[in-house]
């Protein structure tokens, strides 16, 4: 009896309710804040250049459909989504099937700087506007796997997310303050990289981390693992492109 | 010869003469760091190991760099606007190559 209890409590613990979350910028130094605030100084701008420039490049440019690249404000928060014919796409797929389906083009290919540019321009058109991804409907099952994914315990260190990102948010962990890993930042500017990385690419480092499976970018587990966590970051603001340690 | 090259570089539009004003620069330059692990591919070392800074005929600033600078490096300095001009910005990279911008500064 007491034994459950005490596993309820421990089970409770586990995942932090959505109102003890913090936006992921509050886990920055405040000289990693300033400079994630500052275009003059963000690295990350010289690929949102680049990606407004593509926005407007080709005959079937993305403008020549959508307008400028300000119509795409708020766009980002509802990312990923599930489209019409079921598949469970995150931004950079979105960008990928509208290139291969209405523009008649090759794929960019994943972490390509191309995709990364333009991920990156018509993310930071929602800079500041709160997360909202559709949690019901289509999108229910894909949050259940998400869930599940944050939820288990996984590799040669037996950890699951939640055990870092919720019961130890904000405490220091090779050198870096441990976030809630919202993923609400993504593409970011990691200065370890020395470039501008997917949220899969730093899913991929994570399970490294804890030693588990890594999985392909793009990945069904990634995806739902993403959706679920931009449910968890409901209401908390857009900082792509963000920076990184 | 003066190729293109990916930079931002943010200063006021206008100042007073006299004024001290501070220059931003952010290159978009790529490097890897010579570490084996799927997805990075292998990069020329390429270093911009000079960046000069010409305005009103006079150079204003110079920074020797070298293969401890990160990728897209970002340089900050400061300057006196004196005249309305042309402040021109060159970089010197391994191999050979040089790269120029040029930014318009209005002094009143």
């Amino acid at each position: 009896m007491i034994h459950r209890a005490v596993a309820a409590l421990i089970l409770a613990a586990g995942v932090a309710a959505a109102s003890e979350l913090r936006p992921s910028r509050d886990f920055l130094s405040p000289e990693l804040r300033a400079l994630q605030d500052d275009p003059s100084r963000h690295p990350g701008w010289l690929w949102v250049e680049d990606g407004e420039a593509l926005w407007q490049r080709g005959e079937r440019s993305c403008q020549s459909c959508h307008g400028g690249i300000g119509s795409m404000a708020g766009v980002a928060t509802r990312y990923p989504a599930v489209a019409p014919d079921g598949a469970l796409l995150n931004l950079e797929g979105r960008i990928e099937r509208c290139r291969t389906q209405q523009q008649n083009e090759a794929p960019f290919g994943t972490e390509s700087d191309a995709l990364l540019s333009l991920t990156a321009a018509i993310a930071q058109s929602s800079r500041g506007l709160p997360m909202r991804v559709a949690t019901d409907g289509p999108a229910a099952s894909f949050i259940e796997q998400g869930r599940r994914f944050y939820e288990t315990r996984q590799g040669q260190l037996n950890l699951a997310c939640g055990q870092c990102h919720d019961e130890n948010a904000g405490r220091r962990l090779r050198g870096d303050v441990i976030s809630n890993g919202l993923g609400t930042g993504y593409p970011a500017y990691r200065l370890e990289w020395n470039t501008l990385g997917s949220l899969h690419r730093r899913l991929r480092a994570c399970s490294l981390g804890v030693r588990a499976t890594q999985f392909p970018l793009g990945s069904p587990e990634y995806l739902a693992l993403e959706l679920f966590l931009a449910s968890r970051a409901a209401g908390l603001p857009v900082e792509a492109p963000g920076l990184r340690r | 010869m003066a190729n293109p090259i990916v930079a931002r570089i943010t200063l006021p539009d206008r100042a007073r003469r006299g004024e001290v004003i501070t220059i931003r620069v952010l290159v978009r330059h790529p490097m890897e760091r010579a570490i084996d692990a799927a997805g990075l591919t292998p990069l020329p070392r390429k270093i911009l190991h000079r960046m000069r800074v010409t305005y009103a005929d006079e150079e204003v600033f110079r920074a020797d760099l070298s293969q401890g600078i990160t990728a897209n490096p970002y340089i900050e300095f400061t300057t006196i606007a004196v005249e309305t001009g042309a402040i021109v910005f060159e970089w010197d990279e391994d191999g050979g190559a040089t790269y120029r911008r040029e930014v318009r500064l209005v002094v009143t």
